[in-house]
């Protein structure tokens, strides 16, 4: 079992929450849970109730889609010292896609439900919170744009531009 | 000796080719006149296949190795098709080297940082080698790479034994994974911004296509490291090699001549002027 002073140390030592103040620490503590995954688990599915996000603090996990009828697709995968889930901020609060451990995983979760009720009664901590989760957003939305790029593609030609066909002169009568 | 006229091509042979990708080959090349060839990390030469044509390739073997000339290039054009049908053996012209080159040994002292994306690992392995032959006069030494797909990653092999050396970090990482692919999927700007490495004391080295340059010293300028020690290599259209032509001309530049290895500082605003 985790002491509430240890889950603490491990909130401090993830970039993630790094320079955050004592005192929102401890309502992140009140919240936060440390917790593994064996490689191939799901920490959560495509659909669900986003009830928790997670700091990576050790291990590889993939953010993927499944087709149907066709394995998974990898969009991205994510290691020591990213951030988990975002659903849990954005009404419905559903999960987008699936997260599986592709290693053995070392996480700290934080109850989704619990953090909203803390960051609501708390805008200091509420603003905390999203300002840290606002600028990995952007860095993943930009992220997705790049991949769509196909940027090592093999080069496309640009198209050649047609020539007019001159107009026809008008017969002389 | 170098060629008194760098317009006129000296002839080398072929030594050997050798398939890295589907499409992206390597050529040793040998001077025909057992000249032996030196050139700064960074420079290209200019190809030229007989009857067909010549284009810039960037030099992507061991300067230190002064026998063999190597290029490694994509067959993608009229000219570098036909630098593909070529085999052990043939003859081509070759004109160089031209251009500036990766400043290797300003970094001397700091952390050294190699971004790649695609066949932009090529012209970068120069440098590479340069880093690992003086490796007691940098600080950390990463290469971080991004290819399209796990069957795109150039010097598959030359990467995997880097990786296994004590002293340098090669992270890698597919825009999209394929078959039993377990490393890392996303951009190659991700490895930028979590790279283990001291920004205030980092040169960057950043190579590939020219929208992965732009957001790769994007992510550097984030992590902190100054326009002045970020480095980028630019393709133009070069035809003379030396200035003369004006064909691969970018703003007040010359890519043949003032580049192809620029500083960040002096060509940031150069990016967002459309079509240039």
């Amino acid at each position: 079992m985790v002491k509430t002073q240890d889950l603490g140390h491990l909130i401090d030592q993830h970039p993630f929450f790094a320079d955050l103040e004592p005192a929102l620490r401890a309502a992140l503590v009140c919240c936060a849970a440390n917790e593994r995954f064996a490689a191939g688990e799901h920490l959560f599915r495509t659909g669900a109730e986003a009830r928790k996000f997670y700091l990576i603090r050790e291990g590889r996990v993939a953010v993927e889609v499944e087709p149907p009828v066709r394995p998974p697709i990898i969009l991205e995968t994510l290691s020591e010292g990213d951030v988990l889930g975002w659903s849990w901020l954005v009404p419905p609060y559903r999960i987008a896609f699936d997260a599986r451990a592709q290693t053995g995983l070392r996480v700290l979760s934080f109850d989704a439900a619990c953090l909203r009720k803390s960051m609501e009664a708390d805008p200091a901590l509420g603003y905390a919170v999203l300002r840290r989760f606002l600028p990995v957003m952007a860095h993943r939305l930009s992220a997705a744009r790049m991949q769509m790029l196909d940027l090592y593609g093999p080069p496309r030609a640009p198209k050649e531009k047609k020539d007019k066909k001159p107009k026809k002169k008008a017969k002389k009568s | 000796m170098k060629p008194a006229d760098p317009m006129l091509p000296r002839l080398f042979r072929v030594e050997k080719v050798r398939r890295e990708l589907s499409d992206t080959f390597t050529m040793e090349l040998v001077a025909e006149d057992g000249w032996e060839f030196t050139y700064d990390p960074g420079q290209f030469n200019m190809l030229y296949v007989f009857g067909v044509g010549e284009i810039p390739i960037s030099i992507s073997g061991d300067p230190a190795d002064r026998a063999r000339l190597v290029h490694t290039t994509r067959a993608v054009g009229t000219v570098s098709q036909a630098l593909d049908e070529l085999k052990a053996g043939d003859s081509i012209g070759v004109r160089g080297p031209f251009g500036t080159a990766w400043p290797v040994e300003a970094a001397y002292g700091r952390d050294l940082i190699f971004v790649a994306g695609g066949v932009g690992l090529a012209p970068l392995r120069p440098a590479i080698y340069h880093a690992l032959a003086n490796r007691d006069r940098y600080g950390r030494v990463m290469v971080l790479y991004g290819a399209r797909t796990p069957e795109d990653i150039l010097f598959r092999k030359e990467l995997e034994r880097w990786r296994g050396r004590f002293d340098m970090d090669v992270l890698v990482t597919v825009d999209r994974a394929t078959g039993k692919w377990s490393g890392n999927v996303g951009v190659v700007t991700n490895l930028v911004m979590k790279g283990g490495f001291d920004p205030q004391q980092t040169t960057a080295f950043i190579c590939g296509p020219e929208l992965m340059m732009r957001y790769g010293a994007q992510a550097m300028e984030k992590r902190g490291v100054g326009r002045d020690h970020i480095w980028l290599s630019m393709e133009r259209n070069m035809k003379c090699g030396c200035g003369l032509c004006g064909h691969c001309q970018w703003g007040p530049h010359f890519v043949c001549k003032d580049g192809p290895v620029f500083r960040y500082d002096r060509i940031a605003d150069l990016f967002a002027v459309s079509e240039l």
